[in-house]
């Protein structure tokens, strides 16, 4: 097309809007501006501008602009659909995962193991070491899971209450397919088959201060491993390494946290002495492992019910955490490479 | 059979629909007013029909005892639990209204001997709407908080007082219907005032997930709870009636062509209670509430044990409703009109991953149901 535009300038200019078959109604007041604009991009693509862009963003950026345009045109018009939990398929993969995309694979460099230790269909909870005072690790391993697993399967996590109550954040998070962290939420996800990541440490986990880095904290009440059970699928344990050094936290403002009803306020090295600059988290080398996954379908569903089978199955989870952990540390070069 | 809030939409259409029904003798409808001239052209089904008795009365006060023994009722259907009042706006009247209501119309079906069936319809709104709870809720989730005040309180004691009844009369058989919130083309509900202001307020950091049932579903719904149930289903107990899928307020606002306002919590509260004192529009605290952190019921139950599955999943049914609505602020005709026309500058070979002929979204055929 581009070809042919520049061959015969202006043509592209005779194609008026409302031949544009959805139009049926008479062309209100106000249609006249939209018309003029797209007149003049028209005509400026057309002329000097078509051979510009093309210069400018590489061939094949018409195929790329009808993209962003249809994409563009499903979400101004709400033709596009949520499920039960409000996650957004398609505002997640083409916005949300793009724009994290980058940090881990540029910036954090995230070495992924084990991957085909997720089952390539079916409900399976994958259960993580939290850290990092900002909840990145979780973040991360939701990009991660997508990117590399070979059905691109999309991680619905579980996140702390205090992440609904936020504005704004509530919005992205159930957006990008998280849910409050509780027991009918998790079951309801992993019977209908979904891949549900658990951080069972919560802030006890991502709070911790530095010195007690890659120290699993204690794992709750094995709420995720009930769920489990009742869903009867696999549990998968995973552990990250190099979340704990992107805001080592040295301190913690209690009173602040008090006051503004948070469970911590971060001091780093950086943070608040830089100000913004502080939030911008060190570029440490990362490596998520995901271990083999432990059935749970050999107990019974009432196994559930029991509290001594529960923390059995808390611990071996937590254990092989833990114990992946000091392996890949040991194994790390250094925090950064 | 008796029918309470025939003077509103949804009774008039249910008194209609009932009376086609094989098997039904007499149809009674009672409420506070006559039904409006228009309602009662709907309300005059063509075709054979039973016959149909309207008694104007207020069921605060004990008469509607006299009707059920003079017609000799079998099935008391309850709709006259509602959000506003008929005619009067007045908070404590609605509540005196359905609370009093239910009251005096359980003690006369308490006292009648040939009552065996008793509907009542409720609303998904006994959940409340926060961020603290499960995303998505069946008939057995406890809230964790309890709505504080405003219809949904109302619903929450005329349930409890309908569980008192179900005890102290085994013998009838009681459905309570959670509807979700009801839509359609001629549904009347402050939600549906809402969606035709011109410019939306919303609350700035928040997008709820909203469920909608449509009003044909929610007749056919009450309509096979108020018969025997059929063989290998149960259409007892209670029940979540909403339409499959959810839609968030950002949807509807874009399917209906219509702008937002995102403003703070507290400014939308200002405004909200702006409107209510000046008559505009009746936002009353709940709605802000499920505007800002919406509701999803689990439909389960509906579809398994009561054995209906909504002929209108939650975008058709809010499809439906747009229909009906006048063209908005941004009208999707004109907005799709702009993206074609950029794309239709691409080119031919880049457009194609546009599809083909444009459809209007949001606004998919009518389903059909057949007629029974």
């Amino acid at each position: 097309m581009s070809a042919a535009a520049e061959n015969a300038p202006g043509e592209a200019k005779v194609i008026p809007i409302e031949s544009a078959p959805s139009w049926s109604e008479p062309p209100a007041d106000g249609s006249g501006l939209a018309d003029r604009v797209a007149g003049a991009v028209g005509g400026a693509l057309a002329g000097r501008l078509g051979a510009a862009a093309t210069r400018a963003f590489g061939k094949g950026w018409e195929d790329r602009a009808a993209d962003g345009l249809a994409f563009l045109r499903r979400r101004i018009t709400g033709d596009y659909e949520v499920d039960e939990f409000g996650f957004d398929r398609e505002l997640t993969e083409e916005v949300l995962l793009g724009l994290l995309r980058p940090l881990a694979e540029k910036y954090f460099r995230i070495e992924v193991r084990g991957i085909e230790n997720i089952p390539a269909e079916g409900g399976a909870l994958i259960v993580a070491n939290h850290s990092g005072t900002i909840p990145l690790d979780a973040l991360m391993t939701q990009v991660v899971i997508h990117d590399h697993h070979p059905r691109h399967r999309h991680l619905r996590m579980l996140a702390a209450d205090l992440v609904f109550v936020l504005p704004g954040i509530n919005e992205l998070a159930r957006k990008a397919g998280h849910t409050l962290a509780c027991n009918e939420d998790a079951q309801a996800l992993l019977e209908r088959g979904e891949l549900v990541g658990v951080w069972p440490e919560g802030f006890k986990g991502v709070g911790k201060p530095f010195s007690e880095r890659y120290k699993l904290q204690r794992f709750g009440r094995g709420g995720f491993v009930s769920s489990a059970l009742r869903a009867r699928v696999p549990i998968v344990p995973c552990s990250i390494v190099g979340a704990e050094e992107t805001y080592p936290m040295i301190g913690d403002f209690r009173t602040l946290a008090r006051l503004l009803g948070l469970p911590y306020v971060p001091i780093t090295p950086t943070f608040p002495w830089l100000g913004p600059l502080g939030a911008v988290p060190l570029p440490t080398k990362w490596i998520i492992e995901f271990g083999e996954p432990i059935a749970t379908d050999r107990h019974p569903v009432e196994a559930a019910d029991d509290p001594m089978l529960v923390f059995d199955l808390a611990d071996e989870v937590r254990e092989t955490i833990q114990h992946t952990l000091y392996q890949l540390l040991v194994r790390r070069r250094s925090v950064f490479f | 059979m008796l029918v309470t809030g025939v003077g509103r939409h949804l009774g008039a259409r249910f008194a209609a629909e009932l009376r086609r029904r094989p098997g039904v003798d007499l149809v009674v409808g009672v409420d506070v007013q006559p039904p409006g001239p228009a309602l009662r052209a709907l309300a005059e089904p063509d075709g054979p029909a039973a016959p149909y008795r309207f008694h104007q009365l207020d069921l605060r006060r004990p008469a509607v005892a006299r009707v059920i023994a003079e017609h000799g009722v079998d099935t008391v259907v309850h709709l006259a639990v509602s959000a506003t009042g008929l005619g009067s706006t007045n908070r404590s009247a609605v509540k005196e209204s359905n609370v009093i209501g239910t009251m005096q119309l359980l003690g006369a079906c308490q006292k009648a001997p040939g009552v065996r069936r008793l509907v009542v319809k409720s609303t998904t709104g006994v959940y409340g709407s926060a961020p603290r709870d499960p995303a998505v809720f069946t008939e057995r989730t406890q809230p964790k908080t309890l709505p504080g005040g405003g219809f949904a309180k109302d619903a929450v004691e005329v349930e409890g007082y309908v569980r008192g009844f179900a005890r102290r009369r085994p013998d009838v058989a009681v459905t309570v219907l959670r509807f979700a919130n009801i839509v359609g083309p001629g549904a009347d509900t402050p939600l549906t005032d809402y969606f035709a202001l011109p410019v939306l307020p919303t609350v700035l950091g928040y997008d709820p997930r909203l469920q909608f049932a449509h009003e044909d579903d929610v007749v056919e719904v009450l309509c096979r709870a108020s018969f025997p149930a059929e063989p290998g289903t149960v259409n007892t107990g209670t029940v979540n009636v909403a339409g499959e899928g959810v839609l968030l307020l950002s949807q509807c606002a874009r399917r209906l062509g219509r702008p937002t306002l995102p403003l703070l919590l507290p400014a939308v509260s200002w405004i909200a209670g702006l409107a209510r004192q000046t008559r505009l529009v009746d936002v009353s605290p709940e709605h802000l509430r499920l505007l800002t952190h919406g509701r999803v019921v689990d439909t389960a139950r509906l579809r398994e044990s009561f054995g209906y599955r909504p002929v209108f999943s939650t975008p058709e049914a809010f499809a439906d409703f747009a229909a009906a609505q006048s063209p908005g602020l941004l009208p999707l005709g004109r907005l799709t009109a702009v993206t074609d026309g950029l794309a239709a500058l691409l080119g031919p070979e880049a457009g194609r991953t546009t599809g083909p002929g444009p459809t209007t979204p949001g606004t998919p055929a009518r389903p059909h149901r057949p007629r029974s």
